[in-house]
């Protein structure tokens, strides 16, 4: 009964952990798709976690702070999308300076505003922050751990963040391979000229995926700093954009698979936490840093070959030239 | 960049470095004034906080010495058509070959241990670049993914060896001892004390030598050497390096390596000039700045030279400025740095195309 309660509450865990990094890599999918590489989820997730984090603490309102999250996530989208897109510069380098830029600006606004050392306040007044929502008769589900406690710590008490991520996942798979906006966005991943010929824009639909990603991004960063935790605090994203990239790429570019790779990875995490120093069976105490580097070294491994195969979008990271 | 928008070489190295940059302090000058602040005050607090002094003139270049060295390393990388983001990774991995030898050899001669520190930074920080270097030329990986990546494995795997292996026993923060005495890089105001010239101390230190001797290395290696013209064919055009006798895979594999050695000497000028012992997170984002400053500097060595340097002020600057403006601190210069790198790499045709437009003599502008 003791190991049946540890793996729920391990697993309750895992959803937590997994949220970001599904919104995120979902984020990331969509722009890959459509051939622009997404290193800037990291950047993104955490100007909207500052925003958001900022204005909830100005305003009081969460929902106010998740808008400012989306929009602050979104107008650094528009920024990379203008420097690739419509400039074709380098993909990698604008990601990498949004990053950069984000890294330095979000503490640097919160000293300024806040004056508490590059963090926002604590959020800890009513309705500042996106809280669980307890389901009918969880409280009372608990009395009878099987299977009361599953639904009372798996499916009820999360918030609403959660369950949108949850829902996102059929969502894109859906956009992605029964609408035709879907089909065109694959399209112009794989072979831009052909979709050119067509007679479709090609940077319009690179805009419109970059400005999924941009809202993905901010609803990711709005869940980091106002419902997993109490506020903004410096580099609080901890490189879960990179993470979720990973997992985008361990799921092949694909929705299901890309949240398969993201719970294994929020598992891996949450069990780390939890299994500190906790000799397991057979195998013995596993450093904690091992299992800390496990995704990126399973990504490595992928993308060498040596796991399975990971095929990228073939246009990815190319600049398309409209022929004169 | 279509061959219409190629510029003059003073107006490539010189005008539009020199146009992002101010593109870049025009916007970080707008969210200074955004906060509250003067931008102009701001700026001349940072130029008096690295220049102001001797030990701040120290520090400048203590800071753009490890920017070198980073910055080359991404240079190296991105003449052979790589990105190597991985700098931050490979100068972590090449503090523990540098700290290795010194924790090991520290009680002898200096004269035996900084040449065999810097080699085995060398080579630990080579040795962390081979393998997305490899992976990307048997396995075709893709370098940019594998060398992030990697940044994250050499964290967890120094964290590791610092909480675990490396610790000096009976401590609670994780590093390692003291250096021996034979393990100090040997500091410019010391060596300037002896032949009688006073300089107020600071880490300013020998490795800066290091950082000019690899520069005019680069230099050498690139343009002066069969490799190096083999390496930057591969970066311009792989098909035709197939077609002249290059291997592309056996370049980048070498291509990788340079650059992560390069990248492993960051540790020599922190580790053995300043903090002498290996510590949590040393090179402090360093390899990130490299990239900053191999894109304003053109990837060649002088300009790298002059974009550390720059670079070294802003940090040095920016430290001193939250003494002055509470408001604002070594973030700006985060930002700065992020500014420069969006406007001299990803926006750079935005300001090169209407001054290629500007600068094409008369005769070969196309008629109206």
């Amino acid at each position: 009964m003791e190991a049946y309660r540890e793996i729920i509450l391990i697993l309750a865990a895992t959803i937590r952990v997994a949220t970001p990094l599904v919104l995120a890599a979902i984020a990331g999918l969509f722009s890959e798709r459509s051939g622009v590489i997404d290193l800037g989820l990291e950047g993104k997730m955490l100007a909207a976690a500052f925003a958001s984090a900022a204005v909830a603490a100005a305003t009081g309102s969460a929902w106010l702070g998740l808008g400012a999250g989306v929009a602050a996530s979104l107008a650094l989208a528009l920024v990379i999308a203008f420097a690739c897109v419509t400039h074709r510069g380098n993909q990698v380098v604008a990601a990498m300076a949004v990053n950069i830029i984000v890294a330095g600006l979000a503490p640097a606004l919160a000293l300024a505003w806040f004056d508490q050392g590059g963090q926002t306040p604590q959020l800890d007044g009513p309705g500042q922050r996106f809280l669980g929502i307890a389901w009918p008769w969880a409280q009372a589900a608990r009395r009878h751990p099987v299977p009361g406690l599953a639904y009372a710590e798996l499916l009820s008490g999360h918030n609403l963040i959660v369950y949108f991520a949850a829902a996102l996942v059929p969502a894109s798979a859906w956009v992605l391979y029964r609408t035709r906006f879907g089909l065109r966005l694959r399209a112009v991943g794989e072979n831009p000229l052909a979709v050119d010929t067509a007679g479709i824009s090609v940077n319009l639909l690179r805009y419109q995926a970059s400005i999924i990603s941009g809202i993905l991004c901010g609803v990711a960063g709005t869940y980091i700093s106002t419902a997993a935790s109490a506020g903004f605090v410096r580099d609080m994203t901890a490189g879960k954009g990179y993470l979720a990239l990973a997992a985008l790429i361990f799921g092949k570019w694909r929705p299901y698979p890309t949240l398969a790779a993201c719970l294994l990875f929020a598992f891996a995490d949450a069990g780390a936490a939890r299994l500190q120093g906790v000799p397991l069976p057979g195998i013995g105490v596993v450093p904690v840093q091992l299992i800390i580097a496990l995704p990126y070294i399973l990504t490595v491994l992928l993308l060498a070959g040596f796991v399975g195969e990971a095929v990228a979008p073939k246009a990815i990271g190319v600049p398309y030239t409209k022929e004169k | 960049m279509k061959p219409a928008d190629k510029l003059p070489r003073w107006a490539e190295f010189g005008l539009l470095p020199a146009i992002n940059l101010c593109a870049a302090l025009l916007i970080s000058g707008a969210v200074i004034r955004l906060i509250g602040e003067s931008p102009w005050a701001a700026f001349k607090l940072m130029a008096a906080g690295a220049f102001g002094a001797q030990d701040s003139i120290g520090y400048t270049l203590f800071y753009a010495t490890d920017f070198v060295f980073t910055g080359l390393a991404v240079a190296v990388a991105f003449h052979a058509g790589l990105f190597n983001i991985g700098g931050e990774g490979q100068a972590y991995v090449g503090g523990l070959g540098v700290g290795l030898v010194c924790l090991a050899f520290g009680s002898c001669s200096p004269w035996l241990v900084i040449p065999l520190a810097i080699a085995s930074g060398c080579a630990f920080g080579a040795a962390w670049a081979f393998v997305p270097g490899w992976l990307q030329a048997r396995r075709g990986s893709h370098i940019v993914i594998t060398t992030i990546m990697a940044n994250f494995i050499a964290s967890a795997l120094m964290t590791y060896l610092l909480v675990n292996v490396l610790i000096k026993p009976g401590q609670q923060s994780p590093e390692t001892r003291e250096f021996g005495p034979g393990a100090a890089m040997p500091p410019v105001h010391e060596l300037l004390a002896r032949i009688g010239i006073s300089f107020a101390p600071s880490p300013f230190n020998m490795a800066s030598l290091l950082a000019l001797v690899a520069c005019a290395l680069v230099w050498a290696f690139l343009w002066r050497t069969r490799w190096g013209y083999a390496l930057r064919v591969v970066g311009q055009n792989p098909q035709a390096a197939v077609y002249a006798g290059i291997s592309p895979e056996r370049t980048i594999m070498v291509a990788m390596t340079i650059s992560g050695g390069l990248a492993g000497c960051l540790a020599v000028n922190e580790l053995m000039g300043s903090q002498h012992r290996i510590l949590l997170d040393f090179p402090g984002g360093a390899g990130f700045v490299g990239i900053a400053v191999a894109l304003m500097g053109r990837n060649h060595p002088v300009g790298i030279l002059a974009a550390s340097l720059l670079f070294g002020a802003l940090y040095q600057g920016g430290s001193q400025l939250s003494f002055d403006m509470p408001h604002v601190n070594r973030d700006m210069v985060i930002l700065i740095q992020g500014l420069v790198i969006l406007f001299c790499g990803a926006l750079e045709n935005v300001f090169r195309a209407p001054l290629a437009a500007l600068l094409r003599p008369r005769a070969a502008r196309p008629s109206p």
